[in-house]
C-alpha cells in the first residue's frame, strides 16, 4: 500500500532499533499514551525488538477502556428502552457495565447497531422520524470533532430524534496525573499522532517545560513508533526535555482549526471520571447548554445503578503505567476477552486485550 | 485523581441468551458447540468435530456434512446464497478427501421475498451443483412471516464417498509437517461487508466462493501424504489454524511475509480496522502435509487454476502445543489466537 509500507519497512526498522541500541547508555522507561500505538508495538513486535534499552509500558489511551461504568450502565438504560435506535462504535458493545452489556441488550430484543461513523446516526435519526437515535458519542480529542459535527447538524436540520450519550476525555490531563503521582516511573511520552492532529501539540510543551520529561508526538506505524522512541532516547540522553514531532506528516504545533472550532463550538471542558482511574479534573468535555436537547445523559432520565466495584483486577495500574498485564492473577485465568473483568481486555486498543492477543504464554516473545 | 481506587466490574455470569458471538465461528461459538450441544447428543463420531462425519456403511466409507447460509445480502460480488450454499457444502466433503455425490436443499424463506430472486438463487444453486458433477436429490421448502426470517435461509446437506487410501483428519498434523495454503485470504469476507456496507474500494472486491473438490482431487493424486485439510471460512485462517494445533496436539508457527493476501483486501482491512488472518474464504484451503511430500502437493496445487497462488506459509511443530505463533516480517514472533466473538472494528 502506497504511504504505508514504507513506514513498515523490516529493513528500516532494523535499523532503527540498531540506532536505539547505539544511542541508549541505559534501559529507559517510555509510555506510549495512545491504544492505537499499544496495538501497533505488540503486534510487530517492537517491545521485543528494543526491550533491551527501553522498557514500554502502556497509557490510558484506549477511549474504550476508560469509559466509566455509569456511562456504560446509561447506555445499557437507554438503549433497552422501547422505540430507540442506539448507535455505537462496535467496541462498546462488549464492554462489560454493572449488570449487563450492549450485546446483551441487543440479545434482548433492544435495537443496537453499530457504525464507523456519528453521521451515519444522523442519517438513521433522518430516515427513522418515528424512532429516537440515540449515538454513543465516546473517545478522546480525534473522534471529538466528529461527534460534535454529528450534534451540530442535527440541531441545525431540527432533528429532535437524534441525541448523543457524550463520554469525551482528554489526554494532556492524563498525562500530567501520570506525571505527578508519586510512584511515576516514566520517563518520557510517545505523544498521541491522532490526538494531537486535531489538537496541535503546543499544550504538550507545558507538560514538558512542568515536569522537565520530553515527549515525541508519533505515528501508528512500526517505523513511526521506533522513531519516536529514537527522538526519545536521543533527548533522555542528552538531558534534553522538549515536545518534537516525529508524525509531521499529519500533525502540525496547532492543529486543525476547523475541527478545533466545531468541538469548540459543541463542547465544553469538564471534570470526568475515568474507569479504573477516578476523576481528574477538566479532563473530559460535555455538551454545552444550548445542546441540551441533544444531550442524551440529560434528554433520558436514567437511574444511577452504580453498584460498588470489586477490587478484582488492576486496570488502574495498568491504565498509568505502573503495571504489565501479566502481573495481574487474572490475566488469562479470569480475565480474558471472552469473559473481561475490566475494560483494558475488551477493546483490541486496551493493553491487556493486546497482551493476550500477542503475547500471551511465557517462554517467548516476552523480552521485556 | 480522586482516588477511587479500583474500578472494575464484576463479571457478569455466563449469558443468559444467545448472542451473535456465538455464531461467529470463533472462541464462543466452540464453548456453545463444547458446553451446550456435545451434552445434550454428543457420540464419539461428534466428539471428533471435524467438518464432516465419516462412517463405514457395507464396505464404503461415506462422508457427510451440513451447512445451514445465512448470508446477507443474498447477491453479492463473486457468488450468491444459492452458489454459496452448494460451495460450502461441497467443500466440507473435499476436506475429508471425499469425492462429493449427492445434496439436499432447504430454503426457509421470508413471507414477502421477489419470486425472482428466490428464482435466480434457485437457478444459481442449480448450475454451481452441475459444475461440481452433484445432484441435488431431496429438498423442503419453508415459509416464515415477514420479520421472521431475511428474505431466506437455506440449508445443505451433502454425502460423498471418501476416496480409497485417504485419511485425513483435523488430529492428524504432526511435529515437522509443512503447512500450505492455497490462495490469497480474506476476499469473501471483505466482498461481503463493502457490499453490505454500500464501500466503494479500489480494486473491485469479489468473494472468492468456489468449490474445491477438484483441487483436493490434484492434491491427492499427488501424493497420499496430506494430513488434514481445512477450509478457512468464518473466523478466517487464524481460527482454521488454531483449530487444527488444538485437535493435532501440536504447535504451527507461520510466516507473516508468506501469507498471500490481495493488495485491495489489504487496504480495506487497513481502512477497517480488520485483520485478514481473521476474514472469512469460502474457496481456499489450508493443507497440512508430510514434510517430504510439501513439494510434490505445492506444485499440484499452482497448477490448479483455484491454487496458482498457493504458497507455503509455515510448519508444525512439537513446542507450545495448541498454540499458532507468527514470525512477523520484523522478525519478532507473536501470537495468533482466534477470535473470542465477532471481529470488531476499532473506532481509532
Amino acid at each position: 500500500m502506497k504511504y504505508l509500507d514504507e513506514y513498515r519497512d523490516p529493513e528500516w526498522a532494523r535499523r532503527l532499533a540498531g540506532m536505539i541500541a547505539e544511542t541508549a547508555t541505559r534501559r529507559w522507561v517510555v509510555m506510549e499514551v495512545c491504544g492505537g500505538q499499544t496495538h501497533t508495538l505488540m503486534r510487530y513486535g517492537i517491545d521485543e525488538m528494543v526491550g533491551g534499552q527501553v522498557e514500554l509500558v502502556h497509557g490510558p489511551g484506549c477511549p474504550v477502556c476508560v469509559t466509566p461504568v455509569e456511562v456504560v450502565d446509561k447506555a445499557v438504560a437507554i438503549a433497552g428502552r422501547l422505540g430507540v435506535i442506539f448507535v455505537s462504535y462496535g467496541d462498546m458493545l462488549r464492554v462489560p457495565g454493572t449488570r449487563s452489556d450492549l450485546y446483551r441488550v441487543k440479545a434482548e430484543g433492544g435495537d443496537v447497531r453499530v457504525v464507523y461513523s456519528p453521521m451515519d446516526a444522523v442519517e438513521l435519526a433522518r430516515r427513522n422520524p418515528e424512532r429516537r437515535v440515540v449515538f454513543f458519542g465516546i473517545g478522546f480529542e480525534t473522534t471529538a470533532p466528529g461527534n460534535a459535527m454529528a450534534v451540530w447538524k442535527a440541531r441545525r436540520e431540527g432533528l429532535t430524534n437524534f441525541s448523543m450519550l457524550a463520554s469525551h476525555v482528554l489526554v494532556p490531563p492524563a498525562i500530567d496525573m501520570i506525571l505527578a503521582s508519586p510512584g511515576n516511573r516514566v520517563q518520557g511520552f510517545i505523544g498521541p499522532g491522532h490526538v494531537c492532529t486535531v489538537t496541535g501539540y503546543a499544550d504538550y510543551e507545558g507538560l514538558a517545560a512542568k515536569y522537565r520529561t520530553p515527549i515525541v508526538v508519533g505515528g501508528f506505524e512500526p517505523v513511526d513508533l521506533l522513531e519516536a522512541i529514537l527522538m526519545l532516547v536521543r533527548q533522555l540522553e542528552q538531558g534534553r526535555c522538549e515536545v518534537e514531532n516525529q508524525y509531521a506528516r499529519s500533525v502540525k504545533r496547532l492543529g486543525n482549526a476547523a475541527a478545533q472550532k466545531v468541538v469548540a463550538e459543541v463542547f465544553e471542558v469538564a471534570d470526568r471520571p475515568w474507569r479504573g482511574i477516578g476523576t481528574i479534573p477538566r479532563s473530559g468535555l460535555r455538551i454545552r447548554q444550548e445542546y441540551v436537547p441533544w444531550d442524551a445523559e440529560r434528554v433520558y432520565e436514567v437511574e444511577d445503578i452504580g453498584g460498588p466495584e470489586p477490587e478484582g483486577c488492576i486496570s488502574a495500574e495498568v491504565l498509568q503505567g505502573r503495571k504489565k498485564p501479566e502481573e495481574c492473577a487474572e490475566f488469562g485465568r479470569g480475565c480474558t476477552p471472552a469473559h473481561p473483568l475490566g475494560a483494558p481486555m475488551v477493546s483490541s486498543e486496551g493493553a491487556c486485550a493486546a497482551f493476550y492477543l500477542y503475547r500471551r504464554r511465557t517462554g517467548f516473545g516476552s523480552a521485556a | 485523581m480522586s482516588g477511587t481506587g479500583l474500578a472494575c466490574p464484576l463479571p457478569l455470569a455466563l449469558p443468559g441468551r444467545v448472542v451473535l458471538g456465538h455464531g461467529s465461528g470463533g472462541r464462543m461459538s466452540g464453548e456453545l458447540i463444547r458446553d451446550l450441544f456435545l451434552p445434550a447428543y454428543g457420540n464419539a463420531m461428534l466428539g471428533r468435530m471435524e467438518d464432516q462425519a465419516v462412517v463405514g456403511i457395507g464396505g464404503c466409507r461415506l462422508a457427510m456434512t451440513t451447512d445451514s447460509f445465512v448470508v446477507k445480502p443474498l447477491f453479492f460480488r463473486g457468488g450468491d446464497i444459492g452458489s454459496l450454499a452448494v460451495h460450502g457444502t461441497v467443500n466440507d466433503l473435499a476436506m475429508g478427501g471425499a469425492r462429493p455425490l449427492y445434496l439436499s436443499a432447504a430454503f426457509i424463506i421470508e413471507e414477502g421475498l421477489e419470486m425472482e430472486s428466490l428464482r435466480r438463487i434457485a437457478g444459481s444453486l442449480g448450475r454451481a451443483a452441475a459444475r461440481c458433477g452433484v445432484e441435488v436429490v431431496t429438498g423442503d421448502t419453508k415459509v416464515v412471516e415477514k420479520g421472521s426470517g431475511d428474505g431466506v435461509f437455506i440449508n445443505t446437506t451433502g454425502i460423498g464417498l471418501v476416496r480409497e487410501g485417504v485419511k485425513l483428519s483435523a488430529a492428524g498434523a504432526r511435529p515437522g509437517d509443512a503447512v500450505l495454503l492455497s490462495g490469497p485470504i480474506g476476499e469473501h469476507g471483505i466482498a461481503i461487508l463493502s457490499e453490505r456496507e454500500g464501500l466503494e474500494f479500489e480494486g473491485e472486491m469479489v468473494s472468492d466462493s468456489a468449490p474445491l473438490d477438484t483441487l483436493v482431487a490434484a492434491m491427492l493424486a499427488a501424493s497420499r501424504e496430506i494430513h488434514c485439510l481445512r477450509d478457512p471460512t468464518r473466523g478466517g485462517l487464524s481460527s482454521a489454524l488454531n483449530e487444527l494445533a488444538a485437535q493435532s496436539g501440536v504447535g504451527i508457527e507461520i510466516e507473516e511475509g508468506a501469507i498471500p493476501v490481495r493488495e485491495s483486501v489489504r487496504g480495506a482491512c487497513e481502512l477497517l480496522g480488520l485483520d485478514p488472518l481473521y476474514v472469512a474464504n469460502e474457496g481456499k484451503l489450508v493443507a497440512i502435509v508430510d514434510e517430504r511430500a510439501a513439494g510434490a502437493v505445492l506444485e499440484a496445487m499452482r497448477s490448479h487454476p483455484l491454487g496458482a497462488e498457493a504458497a507455503r506459509i509455515g510448519r508444525v511443530s512439537g513446542e507450545d502445543r495448541g498454540w499458532v505463533r507468527m514470525r512477523t516480517t520484523f522478525g519478532t514472533t507473536r501470537v495468533v489466537d482466534m477470535l473470542p466473538g465477532d471481529q470488531l472494528p476499532r473506532i481509532c
